[in-house]
């Protein structure tokens, strides 16, 4: 496993002389401002010619100083922050808050708003891969896709509208289980969006999945092993893609995840469209997902006894989760005080991007933007 | 902590309309049921039973959570065993708590016991790596490793605890993902790690000064000289 470590520090200049040009090398400037990189993330480009001899990621644009926020904020005051991290999926981030403080406190959500968290948190990952594959196949130049996927994300945020006023900083739950009961119709709402959506799945599949331009600007694009992802840190869709069937949800389950039936799916080559089929296949088990959590919320209460004013115990505490990003984890050290003395935020999104200068060494500058596309980074969570 | 003496609280002012159960809103003071609260503080005097219904209500100037705080409990595990028996008194603590199992171990032990979790005890992820600071220790910063093991699905924390302005050796030849996460380290807490590749800035801008995650920098603080220079505003508040 020390192969990639090599991989990483040096510049791998040794195949170079296989082309006919002369050797051009050019360091040229991506981002801040690209609509490709999807957000203010900064690439610097090596390059001879076409090909990409290395990159370096320039970050913290969008850097807010979050933790430092939570250590000034009680821990019911900062769980709206956490939402303004990965914005695309609110829910995911401010379950994992909610969930580590809770932890702390060593108190248990309510089965009724477990079941209620892992709908809503499923619904999440819906509308985070559709945004995906909305931006990513705009990216490589199809467009269609994007006004597909943004219809039917549509519904979704409007479920979460109805649910809790807010279409994408959500700030559903609350820290001991939820604020608000299901509406009435709720499980109706979700039941039609789920008939609605599943033909629309199939649709994108049929956009994309046998087009030859797609494959031929996906496959064996932005390879990466398994080895090299676990080396690198790099977990979610792009980990299982590359072959290791690893998944938060079923290695340590929280919430409710342990009551249904999902499977895992993997790719095999850990290259862009691999990426793609995995991601596809995971919306497809987050509705399977939350078909078997729709039919039976089970009846009680929906807040655990959980006092208005929270002061977990001294200690520390991990706890992470499985968010449509990759493992999204909080650390928090508390003092007692009802603030959170040191709170960490292990983004997915920040660790994931790492991995970008491997992936497209070596590749041509126009993969450099699928390979963006596809490690589903949010630059909100990158730079918190 | 002033807690010893809280959950006894007795004291007719502002015990004694507690009846331990429901909602204490603390809004009004519910003089009609007065015997039943009466006969519950008086049934169970000295029980701390009411206090984690007591904690919400009125001001409450002490009782930091709960008295009964979940226990540390020794991490007994043949892989501590192992590593106790290899680095003997350098691993300080081995414990669980809540579930989450820590050690702490000697500074000197810092690349070793590392290489040897990944090679031996299979960790070969890196989850994280960050830093606390407590400004009044002598040595002022905890730096804590997560790791998690595939193959045994189990995540552990490894701490050490350093002075300030002491170096760790870098963990980057043991696990790549650690050059960000190293360099957000130095970066928020002045950390440094010897034997990085790339040891710089990653989220504040070069040429930034000061550590923002140290408890001694301000929550509005900034490096005002850099903010006047690179954006040519008096201030970025």
């Amino acid at each position: 496993m020390s192969d990639p470590s090599t991989n990483i520090s040096h510049l791998e200049l040794g195949d170079r002389n296989e082309t006919f040009l002369d050797s051009n090398e050019l360091v040229i400037n991506m981002g801040p401002q690209h609509p490709a990189t999807h957000g203010v993330l900064r690439v610097i480009l090596k390059l001879d010619g076409e090909k990409v001899l290395g990159t370096e990621c320039v970050i913290g644009y969008l850097h807010r100083g979050v933790e430092k926020i939570a250590e000034n904020r009680t821990y019911a005051m900062f769980n709206p922050y956490v939402d303004r991290m990965d914005y695309v999926a609110a829910v995911s981030n401010g379950l994992g808050y909610c969930e580590a403080v809770e932890k702390l406190l060593n108190v248990q959500a309510p089965p009724r708003a477990n079941y209620i968290r892992v709908i809503l948190t499923e619904l999440n990952r819906l509308a985070s891969h559709m945004l995906w594959l909305g931006t990513h196949a705009l990216d490589i130049g199809a467009i269609t896709p994007l006004f597909y996927t943004f219809r039917d994300r549509e519904e979704i945020l409007k479920i979460f509208e109805k649910y809790c006023g807010a279409r994408l900083t959500t700030h559903a739950f609350r820290i001991g289980g939820c604020l608000y009961e299901t509406y009435d119709g709720f499980e109706k709402d979700v039941t039609n969006f789920l008939d609605f959506v599943t033909p629309k799945i199939d649709e994108y599949e049929e956009l994309l999945t046998t087009n030859r331009i797609w494959v031929e600007r996906t496959k064996n694009v932005g390879k990466i092993s398994g080895k090299e992802c676990i080396a690198l840190g790099v977990t979610g869709p792009v980990l299982r893609a590359s072959g290791v069937r690893w998944d938060v949800r079923k290695a340590q389950p929280y919430a409710a995840y342990s009551d249904f039936d999902f499977e895992i799916p993997i790719g095999q080559n850990g290259d862009t469209y691999d990426r793609y089929l995995v991601r596809m296949a995971e919306m497809r088990q987050s509705l399977h997902i939350i078909r078997q959590a729709v039919g039976k919320i089970p009846e009680g209460p929906i807040m655990a006894k959980v006092p208005k004013v929270i002061k977990p115990p001294v200690g520390e505490i991990y706890h992470s989760i499985e968010a449509p990003k990759g493992e999204l984890g909080y650390f928090i050290v508390s003092d007692g005080s009802t603030q959170p003395y040191r709170l960490r935020v292990r983004p997915p999104s920040f660790v994931n991007l790492q991995a970008l200068d491997m992936m497209v060494r070596g590749q041509l500058v126009a993969d450099v933007v699928a390979v963006i596309g596809t490690l589903d980074i949010v630059l909100g969570e990158v730079d918190r | 902590m002033p807690d010893e003496n809280k959950p006894t609280p007795p004291t007719p002012s502002d015990g004694d309309n507690k009846p331990t159960t429901g909602k204490p809103a603390g809004s009004v003071q519910p003089s009609p049921p007065p015997e039943g609260a009466a006969s519950a503080s008086a049934a169970k005097p000295a029980t701390p039973a009411g206090t984690p219904a007591k904690t919400a209500g009125d001001h409450a100037p002490a009782a930091p959570a709960k008295p009964t705080g979940p226990a540390t409990i020794p991490w007994d595990s043949p892989m501590v065993a192992t590593l106790k028996r290899q680095f003997g008194s350098g691993i300080s603590e081995a414990s669980t708590y809540l579930g989450q199992n820590y050690m702490v171990v000697d500074r000197s032990l810092i690349p070793e016991i590392l290489q040897v979790l990944r090679d031996q005890e299979q960790f070969d992820y890196c989850v994280d790596i960050t830093a606390v600071h407590y400004l009044t220790r002598e040595k002022p910063f905890d730096v804590i490793w997560i790791l998690y093991s595939f193959a045994r699905n189990e995540r552990i924390l490894v701490k050490t605890l350093i002075s300030d302005g002491e170096a760790l050796p870098s963990s980057v030849p043991i696990w790549p993902t650690t050059n960000w996460l190293e360099r957000e380290v130095y970066d928020m807490f002045g950390i440094a790690f010897e034997g990085h590749p790339d040891l710089k800035r990653i989220l504040l801008p070069e040429g930034w000064k000061g550590h923002p995650l140290r408890k001694d920098y301000g929550i509005i603080q900034q490096d005002n000289e850099w903010v006047q220079a690179n954006l040519g505003i008096e201030s970025g508040q």
